[in-house]
């Protein structure tokens, strides 16, 4: 017997499929939203399972990461993950993942999506949150036993996370423009 | 030397054509006009190239890693209003992927009723529209900031082209696939190698953006995102995904590295600006223009190209003073929306110095900064969204070089 919510459901989507003007396309399986669906929200959506800390990632870092960041993050072929802290105010300042970036997800995000990068799609969930882990470590935000996982990896306060401000433009010359 | 000259190997060519039926054979070097008529052209191509005469390309900064980068058009040696997809710019953060269409599937999902998989075929069955937008790089003219500006228009302004683009109003792909209430933004990604990651408000998303599959009357180029890119009119070239293959209907921002460590303006007090989506207006002499050469005194016309994210431009002014008097150039019509917009204007060379420059105003009433008033407010160090007013320095001998050298 079908339950009474089951039933809604199921008018509900069939409500849905009707309401399609064009009907093209057809749903999605869930393998192509799983493997699509890497984007990870600043609230931690998206997280998959696992955890790391630095000491684990270190190794991960020495055996897929160092040869383009350097041994400790100071940079190479691509650019330094570490370093910067309080220079953004200043003539020169250098942007990296401890002085700049607001949010720790998107470190996981972008490492997960995009490095190594030569070999994207390499690291497993618990080799991200590692490397990741260690990365936060090497600039001083968490400590090397600091279990990172689906939960902590959200509260992880970024030293520059309120250093963002709304968009303010037209803010040079006539400032006439009506906003659009 | 009697028997090297053209004229002679004509002649060998045109014997071999007749003795061995080479008629592939071709001339080893273009022809000059003096050269007209006598032979026979070369035989009809199934792909055009352009004339072996026309050497503009596009110049690219070098990169640590080649699949990083940018390549700049080179708008000097541009005539009217449109980029050829070929000199479009490019600006890679993981290179240019091969995707066969066939295999290509664009998802719809996260905060939709019916979460949608489609095919480059069905999105090519849908009702379809084509506009003519410019798309400009965040980062054009980032080089401005600095206290030695680029040497040339290609460097200084090149990550900007124009084209027409043809594909399916977003809008109606979201409408079809229900969005949720409570559904704000819209995360988009590509199927390039770092998977290229931008959050779109939902507003945006239902107004003019478009999922383009064409360009200037064909598919679009690899490097332009072949087989589905978006078009998002008047806003920074990087959130325009190229390679698109997934739309997440999503509550929040998702923060992603390029909307957040990059494309985010550093202001003099540490505070970076976020979403600085929208380009504002500008415009920048042409012709002429940085490593030109003005061959003698005499009558010119000044060219050049002015456009604006917000929407059509609704005058451009010249000086050739350094500023003190501004001249109306001329428009050249249709001026559209969100366009590369060409504007002329008759100049007589004296032979003495002089400094040159446009300025734009938009249909918002907005007009073009000095690059002082630019750096007044926002520094040297924000990298991204200079749109200051260009001056180029025309020397007694005719040469052109930017000013502040
Ligand atoms: C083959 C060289 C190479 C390897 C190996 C590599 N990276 Fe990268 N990485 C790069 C390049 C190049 C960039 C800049 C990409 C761009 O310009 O968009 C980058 C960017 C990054 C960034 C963003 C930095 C910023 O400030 O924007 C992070 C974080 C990062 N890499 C982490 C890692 C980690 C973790 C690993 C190992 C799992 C790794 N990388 C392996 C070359 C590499």
């Amino acid at each position: 017997m079908v339950k009474p919510s089951a039933m809604v459901l199921l008018a509900a989507a069939a409500l849905a499929a009707q309401s399609a003007k064009y009907g093209v396309g057809r749903p999605p399986t869930e393998d192509e939203i799983r493997g699509l669906g890497l984007a990870i929200a600043p609230d931690g959506t998206g997280l998959p399972e696992g955890s790391g800390t630095a000491v684990a990632g270190r190794e991960v870092f020495a055996a897929l990461c160092s040869r383009c960041h350097g041994d400790k993050g100071e940079g190479g072929i691509g650019p330094p993950l570490v370093g910067g802290q309080g220079t953004l105010a200043t003539a020169k300042p250098l942007k990296t993942v401890g002085s700049f970036w607001p949010y720790a997800t998107t470190v996981w995000d972008y490492v997960n999506r995009a490095m190594p990068f030569d070999q994207p799609g390499l690291l497993k969930p618990p080799q991200v949150y590692a490397v990741v882990a260690y990365i936060l470590n090497l600039n001083g935000i968490i400590g090397s036993d600091q279990v990172i996982d689906a939960k902590s990896l959200p509260k992880v306060k970024m030293p520059n996370r309120d250093g963002f401000v709304p968009d303010p433009r037209p803010d040079v010359g006539n400032k006439t423009r009506a906003k659009r | 030397m009697k028997d090297s000259g053209p004229s002679s190997r004509r002649q060998l060519l045109r014997m071999s054509a007749a003795v061995g039926g080479g008629l592939l054979a071709r001339p080893d070097r273009p022809r000059a006009a003096e050269d007209m008529p006598s032979e026979l052209g070369a035989p009809l191509g199934p792909y055009g190239d352009r004339s072996p005469f026309e050497k503009a390309v596009r110049w690219r900064r070098d990169t640590k890693t080649p699949q990083t980068g940018s390549s700049f058009t080179p708008l000097e040696d541009s005539v009217g209003t449109l980029t050829p997809s070929s000199l479009h710019y490019e600006r890679h953060h993981s290179g240019i992927p091969t995707i066969d269409p066939s295999r290509h599937r664009l998802l719809i999902h996260g905060m939709v009723e019916r979460p949608l998989s489609l095919s480059m075929a069905d999105i090519r069955r849908l009702p379809s529209v084509s506009r003519i937008f410019v798309l400009e790089c965040g980062g054009n003219s980032g080089s401005e900031w600095a206290a030695k500006t680029a040497p040339d228009v290609q460097r200084s302004h090149g990550l900007a082209s124009c084209s027409e683009w043809n594909g399916v109003p977003l809008s109606l792909v979201l409408t079809e696939a229900r969005i949720r209430s409570g559904a704000a933004w819209v995360i988009a990604e590509g199927a390039d190698a770092c998977r290229m990651e931008r959050s779109i408000p939902l507003p945006k998303a239902m107004d003019d953006i478009l999922l383009a599959y064409g360009q200037n009357g064909e598919a679009l180029r690899p490097a332009q995102g072949y087989p589905l890119r978006l078009i998002i009119p008047g806003w920074e070239g990087n959130a325009n995904v190229k390679w698109l293959h997934s739309l997440k209907l999503a509550d929040q921002p998702y923060m992603a590295r390029d909307e957040t460590a990059k494309y985010t303006d550093l202001m003099p007090d540490g505070k970076a600006r976020l979403f600085s989506y929208q380009m504002e207006a500008k415009s920048v002499i042409t012709f002429p223009s940085g490593g030109q050469t003005l061959s003698s005194p005499g009558l010119y016309e000044l060219t050049g190209l002015a456009w604006s994210g917000h929407g059509r431009i609704e005058r451009v002014e010249i000086t050739t003073d350094g500023g003190r008097n501004w001249a109306k150039a001329l428009l050249q019509e249709p001026r559209l929306p969100i366009a590369f917009t060409r504007f002329r204007l008759p100049w007589r060379f004296d032979g003495r110095e002089a400094v040159i420059a446009s300025r734009a105003t938009d249909e918002s009433g907005y007009v073009q900064p000095t690059r002082d008033a630019l750096i007044a407010v926002r520094g040297t160090n924000s990298a991204y969204h200079y749109n200051g007013i260009k001056l180029w320095k025309v020397h007694a001998d005719g040469t052109v070089t930017n000013v502040e050298v």
